[in-house]
């Protein structure tokens, strides 16, 4: 992206300086417009299921950013040796998820490629005082993510024949759920910062989070919620290559503090359609946890850690 | 016997896959040497290996391949293959959710409690895994009269595991002498999972 000139627009209230989950576009006072692009190649065998943990990774990004979706546009690329019903099975699992979250699906485009690829892009509306960013964690501030990690491992061993099937359903569950929910009840809240947790893993949106707000996370294992087998597939090897790749960016800056090596590959485990992780005051922890619960999500909501000032690492992990 | 498998050129998780059915494939004590052409296959294969409790060691043999050396002792090997859930009769559990055993006199349940870890070193088999929660974090860090039994029982295949919320509250993070710090997904899991269950 460097080499790319930069655009200036005032109305343009986030771009792609900041490492944002989506662009915002401010067209009144009391209106912006969030937009966002994801796709991706499958994931789960089956096409349907595929086309909803895409389309909940693509709606996520409105969420993180505070919004509600209204528009969505499917992005296709198929292989013409592949049944097309297939395809419809995919855009069938992508649409009953833009209907869940209240949009409507209003068009695409589709191209001939090597291998299915599918994904959308989403417009949405938020009032730009509310806007969540990923940067203004405070010392002191706790930090809450709304669902299981270790979908990037469970997803490994599911390829590899070795996945459990209750931990093979448990990840779909959480990566085909929408974030809905959970940022109905965080915007009710005075949320320092919010992210969703995708491609860099658990530690690495931290490592962002904590880098744009200029403190230190300290995560603490013993409280984060897993999916179930995780960490037993993690001590098997059935790490993904971009949970090595997300260690490296951020290792000089962390400190392991002696946890577990399978805890560290949960940390950097790439999630597909992660959970909702935000940065909030502590004295709004036990109303956020119970509002939570209430909501009724279907994954499960764990305390991650806690942002400090900033200290010689940016983020410290403990058992 | 010794046996070397190709993984050149494949992707995560198959050279995992087929170290793991090669594992399978020795009868008796030998070397597998796996030849991987990444970083991620060379982690992946060598967790694999360290996991079952087999020796190994790995080094780069020139630009992109790399070797991993694995010294399978079949024995170990079934060891893992019996503790697979779902297999046989499930793992035994032994809970020690406090560091005196029984009620009545506190002083007598420390002791009872030492022996009976003691004891348990002479029980064959050993318990897959031993939970120590609440009181029970006592047992596994700095000061503890069992420590030395506790080891004996993790070098004859028990797994440890320390509940780590309690360690947090006790005030002893820093001072784990045995096993490993689970969480409660952890220790809800080894219980859901568990052949039987013993809570002395």
């Amino acid at each position: 992206m460097g080499k790319l000139p930069e655009f200036k627009d005032d109305n343009l209230l986030v771009g792609f300086n900041t490492n944002d989950d989506a662009a915002v576009y401010k067209v009144t006072d009391e209106i912006a417009m969030i937009q966002t692009v994801d796709f991706f190649t499958p994931i789960v065998d089956d096409p349907y299921q595929f086309g909803q943990i895409a389309a909940a990774n693509a709606l996520s990004d409105i969420y993180a950013m505070g919004g509600e979706p209204k528009t969505a546009l499917n992005i296709v690329g198929f292989p013409s040796c592949l049944d097309t019903s297939v395809l419809s099975d995919i855009m069938a699992g992508g649409a009953s998820k833009v209907q869940e979250a209240g949009a409507v699906l209003a068009g695409g485009h589709s191209i001939q490629s090597d291998e299915p690829v599918y994904g959308l892009s989403v417009s949405g509306f938020v009032h730009p005082d509310r806007i969540l960013r990923n940067t203004g964690a405070r010392p002191g501030d706790v930090l809450i993510l709304t669902k299981q990690l270790g979908s990037g491992i469970v997803s490994t061993a599911v390829k590899a024949e070795m996945a459990s099937r209750a931990s093979a359903e448990e990840a779909f569950g959480v990566m085909a759920s929408l974030n809905q929910k959970a940022k109905r009840v965080l915007e009710k809240y005075p949320v320092h910062a919010c992210t969703d947790v995708t491609g860099f893993g658990l530690a690495g949106h931290c490592y962002e989070m904590a880098c744009a707000s200029g403190v230190t996370i300290d995560l603490y294992m013993h409280g984060i919620a897993f999916i179930q087998d995780a960490p037993d597939y993690a001590d098997m090897g059935l790490v993904p290559a971009g949970a090595y790749r997300n260690r490296q960016y951020s290792e000089k800056e962390t400190d392991y503090g002696g946890v577990d090596e399978r805890y560290i590959d949960l940390m950097y485990d790439p999630q597909s359609s992660g959970g909702l992780l935000f940065s909030v005051d502590e004295s709004c922890a036990v109303d956020i946890m119970r509002d939570l619960r209430r909501a009724g999500l279907d994954t499960k909501v764990s305390i991650v850690g806690y942002a400090a000032a900033q200290g010689d690492s940016k983020i410290r992990f403990h058992a | 016997m010794k046996k070397t498998i190709n993984c050149m050129g494949m992707a995560c998780p198959l050279p995992v896959v087929n170290a793991k059915k090669a594992f399978e494939e020795f009868t008796e004590t030998g070397t597998l040497i796996v030849q991987v052409d990444n970083e991620t296959a060379v982690n992946n294969v060598s967790k694999l290996a360290a996991r079952y409790g087999f020796a190994a060691s790995s080094r780069q043999t020139g630009d992109k391949a790399y070797e991993i050396e694995i010294e399978v002792t079949p024995e170990k090997a079934q060891q893992q293959e019996q503790a697979a859930p779902g297999c046989g009769g499930g793992p035994l559990v032994v809970v020690l959710s406090s560091n005196v055993m029984g009620t009545g006199d506190d002083k007598l349940g420390k002791a009872l409690m030492k022996s009976y870890i003691f004891a348990l070193t002479n029980v064959d088999p050993v318990p897959d895994t031993i939970l120590c929660y609440n009181g029970g974090a006592f047992l596994t860090t700095e000061g503890s009269d069992s420590l030395e039994d506790l080891q004996n029982l993790e070098a004859a295949g028990t797994k440890i595991i320390t509940c780590g919320t309690c360690l947090n509250f006790y005030g002893l993070t820093d001072k784990v002498k045995v096993g490993t710090v689970g969480n409660m997904y952890d220790i809800a899991d080894i219980l859901s999972h568990a052949g039987r269950i013993v809570r002395p």
